[in-house]
């Protein structure tokens, strides 16, 4: 392989990044929440392209375990985010600044 | 050029510019479709860095499982494409671009101070680690040296799931005993109708 691994390290920072802007900026509780999952993927990345360049598999197994945490936290968020949508009747984060029932 | 190369400089564009695209894009569905070809190009990286277990498990849960309960909660609540613009605190969104193109720099000086630019992988990674194929590699090392959270996992997959099914049914609150005996008498007598 010629590719050196900062190049894939790069891509991850600069996808993280994005990802970080988006859950700053953005107002959308489901964009936002794609945001994280986007900061979720980089990571997953960077984990990989590190498990390569050291000739061991546990970044890879870090990042399959990622990936299963991942798929449970996207499942209870998303029915978080409809059950907000239910009571406001909006999934602008804006909406749910107070903090009761 | 070597080939991994080639695939690298292909698909590193298309990865930073779908998840660019996510984040400027007003139309939910549009966002979540980004995504999805971002999560594409991460699989195929992954496929370059010697790990196609993963390649396949990123395009199957990612993209196929967890991008599909994007569009269907987007769906079911319907897409509101005017999110407004005025900022709860003052200059939010100037300082949080300003923050992110921080958090880039700094990553990229941390990254060249780490392992510098030119560090290639070793050669051989097929051959040493992924002896007998990726999958059985991997599941080597899953099913020995970390047999114990791979069980763990297992039970956060329950209680995930059942946190879903009480989250998402409709609560119904229970009647009380005092509401019930005034329910019964409100049934006893003929409630008298306001003018």
């Amino acid at each position: 392989m010629r590719t050196p691994i900062a190049y894939f390290l790069i891509v991850s920072a600069m996808l993280f990044s994005i990802g970080t802007v988006g859950v700053l900026v953005r107002k959308n509780a489901l964009i936002i929440f794609m945001s994280v999952e986007l900061q979720l993927n980089a990571v997953n990345l960077a984990l990989v392209a590190f498990s390569r360049m050291h000739d061991s598999l546990n970044g890879q197994v870090l990042a399959f375990f990622s990936m299963v945490v991942a798929a449970a936290e996207v499942v209870v968020g998303l029915a978080i985010i409809v059950n907000v949508f239910r009571r406001r009747q909006s999934t602008s984060v804006d909406d749910a600044a107070v903090l009761r029932g | 050029m070597p080939l991994d190369n080639v695939v690298f400089w292909v698909f590193a564009p298309i990865s930073v510019g779908s998840a660019l695209a996510m984040l400027f894009q007003r139309n939910a569905v549009h966002a979540a479709l980004f995504l999805i070809i971002n999560f594409f190009t991460i699989a195929v990286f992954f496929l370059v860095l010697g790990a196609p277990f993963l390649f396949a498990v990123q395009i199957i849960v990612y993209a196929g499982a967890i991008m599909v309960l994007f569009l269907f909660v987007i769906m079911l609540l319907g897409v509101d494409g005017n999110e407004s613009l005025i900022d709860r605190l003052n200059g939010q969104r100037p300082v949080a671009i300003v923050l992110g193109t921080g958090l880039v720099l700094e990553l990229f000086f941390a990254i060249r101070a780490g392992i510098g630019f030119s560090a290639k992988a070793p050669a051989d990674f097929d051959a040493a680690v992924n002896k007998g194929g990726n999958a059985a590699a991997l599941s080597r090392v899953l099913f020995r040296q970390y047999f114990f959270p791979f069980e763990a996992t297992s039970v956060l997959l329950i209680v995930a799931a059942i946190a879903v099914m009480v989250l998402a049914s409709r609560q119904r609150r229970a009647i009380t005993r005092a509401e019930q005996a005034a329910e019964e008498r409100s049934a006893r007598t003929p409630r008298t109708e306001p003018a």
